[in-house]
């Protein structure tokens, strides 16, 4: 009953990247460009920036030494296990759900208490310095992975609009859109996915903003076409499919903390010692891997991340 | 007997969960998370054979096909067989026998307390459905085994407070055991109404019939 069927090979594996790509841009309506794909792989400069940029489009980028030398989880378990309530409360579902989820164009918004509040369009983001960054990422539900994002630092975006000293705080919010994300016909969380970061843990340059996964942009049920990866912290303040980023000063209510108060706090930081209400949080199992293993302080993160909590009481901030 | 004809069928029909299960485990069908696949599948399937194993009385009575009876036993060892499976797989394959851990978990999460209870509950009852418990047993075995309702209750709870957020699955196992007791309910009232008609104080006779209905 809760065993599903494999999920059905993606179109992207069946078809060659390089033909579908094509009719993609054909069907986009580039036809006067249709003639110049043969040309080569320089097309994407050449196309209008919101038909460049497409799912499984590979993406140039550097390294980073902020990346763990784990050894990563396959690309085909972080495509078919993972939550995405948008598409689906089963984290088998949304590979499937998401297939037809076009996130392309996309924009944006960087507002609130900033000087040059700005609208960011996805390809201009793809085209800023990219780097890989391969972070362990922890699930609330005790399992986790090692996944290699292609991503920017969410403070190279938050610098541009340079933040005002009010800003104490950032808020994102994700698509809001019932036909294209069935997830929100039900109101299993009170919709739009609402996330927040203090301003320092936004700043810290753990935090990005991943466009790509495995040196391609995102596959739609990953997140498409743009996400918060905060390493240090529980996966789902991983917010999906950012529409807007405001510069607020007080705390925002993330979408969790808002269902159940008592289990999802805002800082959601991984910590072995704070167990969930209904479960403990002491260790995990390593998608792949047979045993669990312990659940490290910050997810491993502590070096680089425990002194923006110093003086905090973490068992009452959690 | 049309019972003894259908008996193997049943038993082997019992047994596709697990058969299915197993195929899967053999050929890696299981995705990222097997353990998980399995805890949830055999939770699942102890939780159908409950529901099963409390709509024979039902079935029986309304549809007036008394020998369902004899496919009762049956069934509620499977739902203990696929419950032990579930236990196993959390205590050998979850948990990899850290008893400290399993310990904190039976005493601190609410989800695997009432979980664990109606494991342990199900114990005595597959002790006893030999004929020779029975019999020996005799009036009490009956009462013993009215356990099954608070078994079911705590298997619906169990799966009901894990959920984080999405509760549509619990709630359709919630809503077909609310009917399976409430048919008990319905069946007992009437029959006490029955009984203060007849007469003031209900006559054992009558008692052991209200007994022997459920």
């Amino acid at each position: 009953m809760l065993i599903k069927k494999p999920s059905d090979i993606p179109s992207s594996e069946i078809t060659p990247k390089g033909l579908y790509i094509t009719r993609r841009r054909f069907l986009g309506g580039a036809g006067a460009l249709v003639g110049a794909v043969a040309a080569g792989s320089e097309i994407s400069e050449i196309l209008s920036p919101s038909q460049s940029a497409l799912a499984g489009t590979k993406l140039q980028y550097s390294q980073s030494q902020y990346s763990t030398s784990e050894k990563q989880t396959p690309l085909n378990d972080i495509t078919h296990y993972n939550n995405y309530y948008e598409f689906s409360t089963d984290k088998y579902e949304p590979a499937e759900l998401a297939k037809n989820f076009n996130p392309f164009p996309w924009t944006i918004k960087v507002e609130g208490l900033a000087n040059k509040p700005k609208t960011f369009d996805i390809d201009a983001l793809l085209k800023m310095q990219l780097q890989e960054r391969i972070y362990r990422m922890r699930c609330v539900e005790g399992w986790s992975m090692v996944i290699p994002w292609i991503a920017i630092p969410l403070s190279a975006l938050l610098n541009e609009v340079q933040p005002n000293s009010k800003a104490k705080f950032v808020e994102f919010t994700s698509l809001k859109d019932p036909k294209r994300l069935p997830g929100q016909q039900r109101n299993v969380l009170d919709w739009p996915y609402v996330e927040g970061l203090r301003m320092d843990e936004a700043m810290h340059p753990l935090t990005i903003l991943a466009v790509g996964l495995y040196g391609e942009t995102l596959p739609n049920q990953d997140g498409a076409p743009v996400r918060l990866v905060v390493p240090w912290k529980y996966g789902f303040k991983g917010i999906k499919a950012i529409v807007t980023i405001k510069l607020v000063d007080h705390q925002p209510t993330s979408a969790w903390t808002k269902a159940a108060p008592s289990e999802y706090g805002f800082y959601s930081n991984v910590n072995p010692n704070v167990d969930h209400p209904r479960w403990s949080q002491a260790k995990e199992r390593r998608i792949g891997e047979f045993t669990k293993r312990p659940t490290l302080m910050f997810n491993g993160y502590g070096d680089q991340v425990a002194s923006l909590y110093t003086g905090m009481d973490l068992k009452k901030n959690y | 007997m049309k019972a003894k004809y259908f008996k193997p069928l049943v038993f082997l029909a019992c047994l596709v969960p697990l058969g299915r299960l197993a195929w899967k485990a053999w050929n890696s069908a299981l995705g990222a998370n097997p353990i998980q696949v399995i805890t949830w599948s055999t939770g699942t399937w102890t939780l159908v054979f409950l529901m099963l194993t409390l709509s024979i009385t039902p079935l029986r009575i309304l549809t007036r096909q008394y020998w369902l009876i004899q496919f009762r036993r049956m069934l509620g060892l499977f739902a203990f067989f696929y419950g032990s499976l579930h236990f196993t797989t959390y205590f050998w394959l979850d948990q990899f026998f850290d008893w400290h851990s399993i310990a904190k978990d039976v005493v601190k999460r609410p989800f695997i307390t009432v979980g664990f209870t109606a494991f342990v509950l199900m114990v005595p009852l597959a002790l006893t459905s030999t004929q020779r418990a029975i019999r020996w047993l005799g009036k009490r075995w009956q009462m013993l085994h009215r356990l099954i309702y608070a078994v079911a209750i705590a298997g619906v709870i169990h799966y009901i407070w894990l959920v984080k957020r999405d509760l549509r699955k619990p709630l359709i196992y919630a809503a077909i055991l609310s009917v399976l007791l409430l048919y008990r309910v319905v069946v007992w009232a009437l029959h006490r109404l029955s009984n203060e008609r007849t007469e003031n104080k209900p006559s054992p006779a009558l008692k052991r019939s209200v007994v022997a209905i459920d």
